[in-house]
């Protein structure tokens, strides 16, 4: 699947995941870049040292758990719009994820909207808790929303109502 | 006649970088672009750029433009002539320029041609409909002049400019019905096909186009599958309802004005055509004329950024413009080769390779 | 059809200008292309084939691919992809090689 279409399955999702104790913590980053191709701005973007050092710029991104605190730059650095930001402190049922987002209209604060996996393939729907537009994440918003815990590795992408 | 020291025929990624580089070692330059604008197919890029830092990984190809015009505009060593199409290149070394509705002739001491490349034609029945466009075209409609192709899109290739353009499409507000690949894999970087598989357009690989239908203009397409033989499999045909086919099934480079130059040129498939034989500086084998970017091997805009720097210094250094040139041009090359060291560098490696050999 | 809105870009509203496609009267945008404007009025069918009237279109849209070869003000041969629309332009389509009006 990922080999020929490029479509990212939860076993490899699974193997990047930080530790349980760390997850429990607070947000921490998924970075779905699992293609060696030659780009690193994920970690000229991140100001903790969240994203390790490249040895080789061709190298997919390794994430330091202890350095990383969710702050989600990188989510609108990365060209590849493939890094996620996830809270499962959020509540008792329910994770924050922030996806980065590049259409038309942005959604509202308190809108349900549809979720989406991987696929494209609606999952349920979720609630937008925040959302970021400002000037310098060059038009690459970050919105967050809240997703029931099992569908936190699922939903990866929001459609507004009213598409078919 | 117009006289230049070094005439520069293309303003896209490669021809401005070597524009900066080959003033900036104090050479009189004159950058002449066919377009009323600077920047080539940068001009419509609006994702943002992969590579390192240097190679302003992480900008918008629109925005790169901006950055390399305001490095342009900055040195009064570069005259630029947009809305100039070089008609040809004589043994004599006369250049002939259609500068507006004006004929003219130039010669330069030294030619950096970055004419870049242009797309590939599919066959399938009816493909010379209306509706059936080039990616490119696509791009420069939308992104350029803010006008839609149509209302629901068959793109055909999926290497990165298939996908980038299925996604520009939807940012545009126009559908994408499919993505389809002839090959078993696609061939883009899997993070723009995750992209815009979670926007719902679903990429279908070893499948291809049929024919298109419709009186005027596209109204539909028929696709089928592939097998491992690259055959029909019968009982796959499928019928797609759109108005716009986009054909993203790779690039040529446009070596019209190479050839009149008489410069050594070999068939490489891995590079995209017919390009020049040229050394570690970029020169071909007719001294004097330089070249970078696509048309020398179709690749990617940074690469063509590197590639034109040092096309530029070398260019410089033979007019004795040689400050600075053996050190920038020497980072400018390991910078190139770390860009394609990697598996996604595997093509180009190959081309490369059996350019020398 | 005009993108309006678009999350990237910013398509300011130029200076609109009249001009005809086969005789029927139509607006556009000065100095984009003239094959811009057609599109927006929803117009894709440019020029015939020489032999089988064929309907030929916009293929690449820089001016390399012969295509879109219209008459423009009496004009044949024009690449309306990158000829710019000036108002009062006349633009018919082309059947065939297009003839040349003469002084």
């Amino acid at each position: 699947m990922f080999e020929t279409v490029g479509l990212v399955t939860l076993e490899m999702v699974e193997k990047i995941l930080p530790t349980l104790e760390r997850r429990k913590k607070g947000p921490y980053v998924l970075s779905e870049c699992f293609q060696e191709i030659p780009c690193n701005p994920c970690y000229t973007a991140c100001k903790l040292g969240g994203v390790e050092p490249f040895e080789d710029i061709n190298n997919t991104p390794k994430i330091n758990y202890d350095k990383c605190t969710g702050c989600a730059l990188c989510v609108s650095a990365c060209p590849g719009l493939a890094c996620f930001v996830i809270d499962e402190t959020y509540s008792e049922a329910e994770a924050s994820l922030k996806l980065p987002y590049e259409f038309l209209p942005l959604p509202q604060v308190g809108q349900w909207v549809d979720g989406l996996d991987r696929q494209g393939d609606v999952v349920g729907n979720v609630r937008v808790i925040k959302v970021q537009n400002q000037k310098g994440l060059d038009h690459t918003s970050v919105i967050t929303v809240a997703v029931p815990k099992e569908k936190l590795l699922i939903v990866r992408n929001i459609r507004l109502g009213g598409a078919e | 006649m117009l006289k230049t020291e070094i005439a520069i025929i293309g303003g896209g990624p490669a021809g401005m970088t070597a524009a900066i580089a080959a003033a900036g070692e104090g050479a009189r330059v004159t950058l002449i672009d066919r377009s009323k604008l600077l920047g080539g197919q940068l001009v419509k890029q609006t994702h943002r750029f992969f590579g390192s830092e240097k190679e302003h990984a992480g900008t918008r190809g629109i925005q790169i433009v901006d950055l390399l015009k305001t490095e342009i505009e900055k040195n009064p060593r570069i005259e630029v002539k947009t809305d100039t199409t070089v008609l040809g290149i004589y043994d004599d070394g006369v250049m002939t320029l259609e500068e507006g509705s004006t004929y003219k002739k130039l010669t330069a001491q030294r030619t950096i041609i970055t004419t870049g490349a242009a797309e590939k034609m599919l066959t399938f029945p009816n493909n010379d409909l209306p509706g059936v466009m080039g990616a490119g075209a696509v791009q420069t409609l939308m992104n350029q002049y803010g006008v839609i192709p149509g209302s629901k899109v068959l793109m055909i290739g999926a290497g990165n400019i298939g996908l980038i353009v299925s996604y520009q499409l939807m940012q545009a507000g126009v559908k994408v019905a499919a993505i389809i690949e002839a090959a078993p894999r696609i061939g883009g970087y899997r993070v723009h096909a995750a992209k815009i598989q979670r926007l719902g357009v679903p990429i279908l690989t070893s499948h291809t186009i049929k024919h298109a239908f419709g009186r005027g203009s596209v109204k539909g397409a028929f696709i089928y599958q592939l097998d491992d033989n690259w055959n029909e499999v019968p009982g796959t045909e499928k019928e797609l309802d759109v108005d716009v086919i986009c054909l993203a099934v790779g690039l040529s480079p446009l070596v019209e004005l190479l050839w009149h130059t008489g410069c050594e040129m070999k068939y490489i498939p891995q590079l995209g055509g017919y390009v020049p034989i040229k050394d570690e500086n970029l020169e071909t084998s007719k001294k004097g004329v330089f070249v970078a970017g696509d048309v020398s091997g179709v690749e990617e805009a940074s690469s063509a950024m590197l590639e034109g720097k040092i096309a530029g210094l070398s260019a410089a250094e033979s007019l004795g413009y040689a400050k600075n040139v053996n050190q920038l041009r020497l980072e400018s090359l390991q910078e190139l080769e770390v860009l394609r060291s990697g598996k996604s560098g595997t093509k180009i490696r190959e081309g490369l390779r059996m350019l020398v050999g | 059809m005009r993108i309006t809105e678009h999350p990237i870009l910013q398509f300011p509203i130029q200076r609109e200008v009249n001009f005809t496609f086969n005789g029927q009267e139509l607006k556009g945008y000065e100095g984009e292309p003239i094959a811009a404007a057609l599109h927006a009025n929803g117009i894709k069918e440019l020029r015939h084939s020489l032999k089988d009237h064929r309907a030929r279109g916009l293929f690449c849209a820089i001016g390399n691919c012969s295509s879109c070869l219209m008459e423009v003000n009496g004009e044949p041969n024009v690449r309306v992809c990158v000829e710019e629309l000036k108002g009062g332009m006349v633009v018919n389509t082309q059947a065939g090689k297009g003839t040349f009006r003469g002084e």
